[in-house]
This record gives C-alpha cells, sequence and structure tokens, in this order.
C-alpha cells in the first residue's frame, strides 16, 4: 500500500496507490519476503499522536527510506520496530516476530544504530568491539572473526588501538555500523546515520549499505538528506505521524504525472516567485537554493519561453530557464502542502 | 552473567581512561580524609589565657605553672581587673585566671581558696573543653595542698572525687571518635555520586540507548555496572582505614571478616541509592546534586557522625533510622573500637542489608521501566 491520503489533484490521482501496490505484489510474486511488516501501528505520548495508523511492508534485501522532517514520528516508529517503545495501537511484526509480545527476540535479530554514534568515546575502537560482541553474547572463536570483518569494514586497520573519540566523524560512524552488526543481524536499522558527517564519509557509508543490501541484509533508515534517499529502494514519506507516501522515487514523483515543473534562475528569485505565482498556468512556486521551481497546472504544456518573456516585461531577469524532472524535494513539499 | 562481565569490563575501562570518575573514586576521598581528619578535629590546644595573678606567691606561681605545663594553655599575657575586658572583647585570649591576694596565705592555712576562671563561651563546645580542663588542673592542684595538709595530721574521710574512666579512647582523642564518621562519609559520598553519574551519563551521551537495542535486560546491565564500582568503593574505604590506622592512630580491636561484611553491605546500599538518583536524573548536573543531597548531608548530620542522635528532636531522630550511615557507623565503631562480637550490634548489619535491599528494589524497578 502506498499513498495514505488521495491526491486531490485531478488526472494523476488515480494512477499511483495502484501503481505502488501492484508493485509490491511484484515483489511477492518475484519469492521475495516481507521481513518488516506494520499493520494501523500507532503511538500516542499523552494527548499527542506521535505515529497514526501506518501501515507498511519492507522486503527481505531492501533498502527501504523512512524520510521526513524532524518530529513527523520517525523515530518513534524505529523505536517500536526495534521494541524499545511499546505500540498504542496496531501491530508490528520484525523478522516474523511481533514486537509487542517479544521485543527481546527482536532485539536479538535486528541491529540498530543511531544518529549519535552510540559508542564509547573513551574506550579503544578494540575495546568497544568487544564490549558491544560481549552485550551480544558472542563467543570467543566468533569475535574474532567478526572483529577482523569491523575492522576492515571500516578501514579502521592499524588503529585497533586508537580512543575512539578521536577517530574524524566519518571512521567513528562506519564502527557505529560495525558495532551494530558485529552479531550478524538479518535486519538493520539505521537512524539517521549520516547526520553530521563530511559528503566524502557519506558516500562511503552508503556504500556499505549496498554491500548489506547485497548480502540480502534489510536495512531501514531514516534520513532527512532527500538526496540519501535517492540511494533507497523505496521510501516512505512520514509526514506529521502519518505515512504520507511510499513508493520507490519514480513512483513517489509520478505525483506530478501531467504536470510541468519549470526551474528559473532570476535575478530576484522573491520577485519572480510573486509574479509567476499571478500567472494563471502557474500552480505554485517554491524556492530551491537560489532557482525557483513552477509547478504548472495539469495538461498545460510548459512554454519557457512565453513565460520568461513575461517574466522579462514585469521587469525580472531571468538569466536561465527550462524544464526539470521532479525531484524528491518537489514531492515532499507537493506532500507536506496536501497533508497541511 | 558473561554479557554482566562485559559490561562491567567496559566500565572498569571506561573509569580508568576517565580521570574525573577516577579523581572522584580515589583522590578525593584522601583529600577528604586529611582534610577532615585534621581539620574537625574536637581537642583543643593551645588555648590563649591571660592571668591576673594578685597575690604573687609561690602557691599562685604553682597554679599558673600548672596551667601552662598541661601543654593545653597559652599564657599570653599578665593583666589586671581593667584589661580583662579588653583581652576577651578582642578575642585575644579565650581564658583569664583571676588569683585573688591571700590565695597562698590562705592555703597554706588550709582554708578554701577560691580562684576565677573566666572562659570565653562565645563557643560553647570550646568552652565546655577549656571548662573541663580548668577544672581537672585545678583539682589537682587542690589535692596536692589537702594531701599537704593531711601529711602527719589526723586522718579525715577521703573528700568525695570523681575518677572519671573513658573506655575505648581513655585519651579522648576525637580523631577516633570522628575517623569511623569520615570512612563512611567519604565511602556513601564516592560510591552514590560516581554512581549516579555513571549511568546518567550513558543517558546524555546516547550509548544507553544503543545498550538498551542490544538483547540485555536491565538487571543484567546495572549489576556489570556495578561490579567495578563496588570494587572502586571497596578499595577506597579499605584505603581510608588504613591511612586512617596510620596517621590517626585508629585500632582495630575486632575482626576484619565482620568489618568487610558491614562495608560491603553498607556500600551496596549506597551503590542501590547511586542507582536510583540515576533513574530520576537526566543529566549529570542533576545527578551530581541529587547524589550529593543524598549522601553528603544526611551521612555528615543525621548519622551520630557529628550530631548525636540522642540529642536530636524526635522528628529527626525518626529520619536517621533512614540513614544507613547510623547503623554502618555504630558497626564500624563497634568493631574497630571496641573489638565487640557479631551480638552486640547484628541488627545494625540487618539495617543495612534492608536498606540495600531496599534501594536496589526501587531502583530497578525504576530503571525496568524506563528500559523498554
Amino acid at each position: 500500500m502506498t499513498t495514505r491520503d488521495k491526491t486531490p489533484t485531478d488526472s494523476s490521482a488515480a494512477a499511483e496507490p495502484g501503481s505502488a501496490e501492484s508493485s509490491d505484489e511484484a515483489r511477492v510474486a518475484a519469492g521475495r519476503k516481507a521481513v518488516i511488516v506494520t499493520e494501523h501501528l500507532s503511538r500516542k505520548f499523552g494527548n499527542l499522536v506521535a505515529v497514526r495508523d501506518v501501515s507498511l511492508r519492507v522486503y527481505q534485501g531492501e533498502i527501504f527510506g523512512v524520510l521526513g522532517p524532524n518530529g513527523a514520528g520517525k523515530s518513534t516508529t524505529i523505536r517500536m520496530l526495534c521494541g524499545l517503545l511499546e505500540p498504542t495501537s496496531g501491530t508490528a511484526t520484525v523478522g516474523g516476530i511481533d514486537v509487542s509480545r517479544d521485543p527481546e527476540g527482536v532485539k536479538r535479530r535486528i541491529g540498530y544504530m543511531s544518529q549519535r554514534f552510540s559508542l564509547y568515546e573513551a574506550l579503544t575502537v578494540d575495546q568497544n568491539i568487544r564490549f558491544f560482541a560481549g552485550i551480544y553474547g558472542l563467543d570467543r572463536g566468533r569475535l574474532e572473526a567478526r572483529r577482523r570483518f569491523v575492522i576492515e569494514m571500516a578501514g579502521l586497520e592499524g588503529r585497533e588501538h586508537t580512543r575512539t573519540g578521536d577517530l574524524a566523524g566519518g571512521w567513528r560512524q562506519r564502527l557505529a555500523l560495525g558495532c551494530a552488526i558485529l552479531h550478524e543481524p538479518r535486519i538493520v536499522f539505521l537512524d539517521e546515520p549520516t547526520g553530521g558527517v563530511d559528503p566524502v564519509s557519506r558516500r562511503r557509508f552508503w556504500s556499505l549499505i549496498d554491500q548489506l543490501s547485497a548480502s540480502r541484509i534489510t536495512v531501514l533508515v531514516t534520513t532527512h538528506y532527500l538526496d540519501e534517499a535517492e540511494h533507497c529502494h523505496r521510501v516512505a514519506i512520514i509526514h506529521a505521524g502519518r505515512l504520507a507516501a511510499l513508493g520507490s522515487t519514480d513512483e513517489l514523483k509520478a505525483i506530478f504525472r501531467g504536470r510541468s515543473i519549470l526551474e528559473i534562475h532570476a535575478g530576484n528569485p522573491v520577485e519572480a516567485m510573486r509574479r509567476l505565482d499571478e500567472m494563471a498556468e502557474v500552480e505554485k512556486t517554491s524556492l530551491f537554493g537560489t532557482a525557483v521551481h513552477a509547478v504548472l497546472r495539469a495538461d498545460r504544456p510548459a512554454d519557457p519561453a512565453s513565460l520568461a518573456d513575461r517574466l522579462s516585461r514585469a521587469g525580472v531577469e531571468v538569466t536561465a530557464i527550462g524544464p526539470v524532472p521532479p525531484s524528491l524535494e518537489d514531492v515532499f513539499l507537493e506532500l507536506a502542502e496536501q497533508n497541511a | 552473567m558473561r554479557k554482566a562481565l562485559a559490561v562491567g569490563r567496559k566500565e572498569f575501562r571506561q573509569i580508568i581512561r576517565d580521570t574525573r570518575t577516577l579523581m572522584i573514586l580515589l583522590f578525593v576521598p584522601a583529600f577528604f580524609l586529611l582534610l577532615y581528619g585534621y581539620a574537625l578535629n574536637f581537642d583543643i590546644r593551645h588555648v590563649h589565657l591571660a592571668v591576673d595573678d594578685r597575690d604573687h606567691t609561690a602557691e599562685s606561681r604553682s597554679i599558673i605553672s600548672a596551667f601552662i605545663n598541661s601543654g593545653y594553655f597559652d599564657l599570653i599575657a599578665s593583666t589586671d581587673d581593667r584589661r580583662v575586658t579588653a583581652l576577651m572583647n578582642g578575642n585575644e585570649v579565650r581564658a583569664v585566671i583571676v588569683i585573688p591576694s591571700g590565695l597562698g596565705r590562705d592555703l597554706r592555712r588550709g582554708l578554701r581558696a577560691p580562684v576565677q576562671v573566666l572562659i570565653n563561651g562565645d563557643n560553647a563546645n570550646t568552652a565546655t573543653t577549656v571548662m573541663s580542663y580548668a577544672l581537672t588542673i585545678l583539682q589537682s592542684e587542690s589535692a596536692r595542698y589537702q594531701g599537704g595538709l593531711d601529711l602527719g595530721a589526723v586522718p579525715r574521710a577521703p573528700l568525695l572525687s570523681v575518677e572519671p574512666r573513658v573506655w575505648y579512647n581513655p585519651e579522648l582523642r576525637s580523631a577516633l571518635f570522628l575517623v569511623p564518621g569520615l570512612i563512611a562519609y567519604i565511602a556513601m559520598i564516592t560510591a552514590v555520586i560516581s554512581t549516579a553519574l555513571s549511568i546518567v551519563r550513558e543517558k546524555e551521551r546516547g550509548t544507553m540507548e544503543q545498550v538498551r537495542m542490544a538483547p540485555l535486560d536491565a538487571s543484567t546491565f546495572v549489576v556489570g555496572k556495578t561490579i567495578p564500582y563496588f570494587i572502586m568503593s571497596m578499595a577506597s574505604a579499605m584505603s581510608i582505614i588504613l591511612v586512617s590506622m596510620v596517621l590517626f592512630g585508629l585500632p582495630m580491636r575486632g575482626s576484619w571478616l565482620l568489618l568487610l561484611v558491614a562495608l560491603s553491605l553498607f556500600l551496596i546500599g549506597a551503590l542501590g541509592l547511586g542507582l536510583l538518583i540515576s533513574s530520576v536524573a537526566d543529566t549529570q548536573q542533576v545527578a551530581f546534586q541529587l547524589a550529593a543531597l543524598a549522601s553528603f548531608l544526611p551521612t555528615l548530620m543525621l548519622s551520630g557522625f557529628i550530631f548525636p542522635i540522642s540529642s536530636m528532636p524526635a522528628f529527626l531522630r525518626g529520619l536517621t533510622y533512614a540513614v544507613p550511615a547510623r547503623y554502618f557507623l555504630i558497626a564500624l565503631r563497634a568493631i574497630v573500637l571496641k573489638g565487640a562480637s557479631l551480638r552486640a550490634f547484628w541488627g545494625n548489619l540487618v539495617a543495612l542489608g534492608v536498606f540495600a535491599v531496599i534501594v536496589l528494589i526501587l531502583a530497578s524497578v525504576r530503571l525496568k521501566r524506563q528500559w523498554v
């Protein structure tokens, strides 16, 4: 299942839920096993509904992104799936185990790494690995093998006895991932794993995630970096506690089917937005850095030249204009607006 | 259990690498011991004394030199009637002896001769002590004359005399009284604070969350975490006791085994209190304050360490029953100073055990609730 709220925008609305539904079925048909299943999962804190009626399935070996602004309910969802937080209503099974019935069983089968690198900074790399191996109950023989694996994976050869706090962010982050998968879980939860590290490290981290996925490990990752969501096989967009959309990034972008998006670079972007909003064929505008994205109404063919001409006549200097494919950010803004 | 050991090993490595915790556990106790051991001394020496000798006889000089030779008084000034007030007001002297003229003559005749001792009463404790010193000196002086007079005379009925004998601490050294209190005080503070901080630090840094994600239950984590603190605070307490023996002449008249039992029960209670605090506090700052408040004040004020419990108002006396140091102090003094057998103080060990069980249950209930 995908989009929970019917998109009010005319033509494209009907196509969507079906398309994602069918791709789900296709996966099942292809023999893929759903390893995370939630049904109407909800969590309240007092009067606040942090997660509302979320139903989704994540398949084995999938990189599944959960996207949403801070406070949207991503962390609450992940904590329920990890057995740390009891759902108020609805069910969730992870690796076939009901999270409210057997949270300890869930914990044994999953790896978890959070946005804060939860390593002991005063301890060395090696001591951290040994500690986490200890609390996951690894025996000596397995510890040795896994220790070597983690050191190699994180690229920490020769630094086994460095204090973890002295490592740069990227290394620490890879070590944290290594510690989270020491016990070889088949399902890994990553809660905003790349917060605060440099782009090169982020890329390297995502290639590790790809490797996990290649060895049929399921990865559920939350992020608010939209570019990272493009790495995911499928993405769930959470907005105000609800599942606002679910599908591959291409499927999500289909929300704009029939509507063109023009990207305009202008001398005065704010004034450009004001003028564009006055034009009949423009449904809405939004600012992307210094560029303006204008979503045109359905079935209006894009005519960049005419638009540029009218902007120039209104006194807005246009340096570049042209159609662009919808980005996830466009999707995100669109969904946020619909759910507002 | 292997998991608990993994936690314990990690914690131990952390303590060794974390200078702040290491200081709290090792340096602070030693510092406290020296500071309080030397500063908290109720023995009074070098009391500044002035003398107003209006007699100027061999007898009056004998009294004055008895004061000086006692070691408790330092003669600062000779004075007369008019300057006494100035000397006392200016705090130049804390005591003045006034010897009236005719004292020598009266004593030689076997008559009663009054000596006046003026004592600065602004500190009642000091005043009481100084007064008792002065009385002792004067009594022994007067005994000399009575004895002298009695020589060769008709034997008289002996004057009623008090011969105090102080048990366990015959010289009434306050160190012997205070050091057991200090041991309790220091052990309590270090155990409570270090335990409370260690768990709250994990909450603060997010490592707690990571550990909670592992298949590890709250009690395993807590047991693992307290093992190193138990060992460290045990070592710390034992070293305080040994140092006290060397520096302050603390005796060891009882059984070391009983001492270890009492100390273990006391420390387990203290660690439990630290855990309970860590389940309430979310930041190290709050934890530190709560821990200091829960360990420092009651142990100092309500344990009988400094203020005798029997002279407290009923309400406070009731509170002291919830202070583990109260029981530990009785047991410790009984073992170390009196060499008493278990029969004399077993109830206090039971009370320590009960306290430990109660705080551990409360702490584990609270921590478990936060855990899942």
